[in-house]
């Protein structure tokens, strides 16, 4: 009668989360190549924070999850992806610099209908991570920054 | 009395709407589809990517996702500044 | 006539059913929710722009040769805007949570007339 979630919640809970996050690192990763990317799945990594959150409670997560790291590493995402798009100034704002002569993700894609490639796109995935990075932060703050706002002071 | 005004300020909304809907182009031929074309058959040359949409948010139209990345960020903000000074402790 | 151009009228019934909860209902979190509806039309009118007869979908990977493509553009500009709506509905809900703890009620009658 305290208030929690039964124990099959928290136990499926325990099991379940590390996979959502997976699968949300799974999309970003291959964005340029299968349906998804930097949005989509920094939105599939909120949710399962926010599973957490409504599994155990504000109570459970009070010292584990801290609203301030997390706004830091929304920063850190915003001013990655605006220095990306400064990268290829040579030429104009947001160029591809990297896309078929870069060290790393540098290999010109084959034409037509193929198996993907991981290799391919230039700076489109590290776009892809720098975006994923800044939703998947962001809107976990915003979910624990309400539970705790709302929870604390309740109308007298 | 009020409601019944607003009752026939929605009806001719909705009927303006649509009336404009039934009589459009017809769905699935897309007119000037030129530039569409192009991105079409150019992604996997210049942007070496399998994904033409990716390449269209991120490299092509890049400029959007800044807007709409700074909007984000910007709504973040907000809600974090408007629940500040009922924390007293830090989470 | 009437078959043909369905998808478009199912998006504006969508917009005509959130007008409706706009109009008509006093509860703020009713409103709240129709201003949400409003936007899922307005995005699903601009996905069903963009549709060609028989076309896939527009990625390479494994993708049946010798067909046509949708227009990718208005899939592009979807993204985006579903973005932005669920910003406004992040900051429209922190206030509705401040209105509540203000004032006791949700009521936007009574929310004019209550002073402090």
């Amino acid at each position: 009668m305290n208030g929690e979630m039964s124990v099959i919640v928290r136990t499926v809970t325990r099991l379940v989360y590390g996979l959502i996050i997976a699968f949300g690192f799974y999309v970003i990763m291959h964005g340029h190549l299968t349906p998804g990317g930097g949005f989509q799945g920094g939105a599939v990594v909120a949710t399962a924070f926010a599973l957490l959150l409504v599994a155990f409670g504000a109570a459970g997560i009070k010292g584990k999850l801290n609203a301030h790291l997390l706004q830091s590493l929304e920063e850190v995402g915003a001013l990655a992806f605006l220095a990306l798009g400064f990268l290829g100034i040579g030429t104009t704002f947001f160029y591809n610099l990297l896309a078929n002569h870069g060290p790393i993700f540098g290999r010109p894609d084959v034409i037509g209908s193929n198996p993907g490639f991981l290799n391919t796109a230039g700076t489109l995935v590290w776009m892809n991570w720098a975006v994923g990075l800044k939703v998947m932060t962001g809107l976990a703050s915003v979910v624990v920054v309400m539970l705790i706002g709302a929870r604390k002071g309740e109308p007298e | 009395m009020k409601k019944a005004v607003v009752f026939t300020v929605l009806l001719f909304v909705g009927a303006f709407l649509l009336l404009s809907a039934v009589q459009m182009r017809p769905f699935g031929a897309p007119t000037n589809p030129l530039m569409d074309d192009y991105f079409i058959s150019h992604a996997q040359a210049e942007a070496a990517a399998n994904n033409v949409v990716t390449s269209i948010v991120f490299d092509y139209r890049g400029f959007d996702t800044l807007g709409e990345a700074t909007v984000l960020f910007c709504a973040v903000l907000g809600v974090v500044a408007l629940f500040r000074k009922l924390r007293e402790d830090e989470v | 006539m009437m078959i043909g151009n369905f998808p478009f009228v199912v998006s504006i019934l969508l917009v005509i059913l959130g007008l409706y909860a706009l109009l008509f209902k006093r509860n703020l979190i009713k409103l709240i929710i129709g201003v949400s509806l409003v936007e899922t039309g307005v995005n699903l009118f601009l996905v069903t722009l963009g549709y060609r007869t028989g076309g896939i979908a527009p990625i390479y990977t494994y993708a049946p040769t010798q067909q046509p493509m949708v227009l990718p553009t208005p899939q592009a500009l979807t993204l985006t805007s579903i973005v932005i709506g669920l910003a406004t509905t992040a900051l429209l809900l922190s206030f509705a949570v401040f209105i509540y703890r203000h004032y006791g009620t949700l009521d936007v009658r009574k929310i004019k007339e209550l002073k402090g």
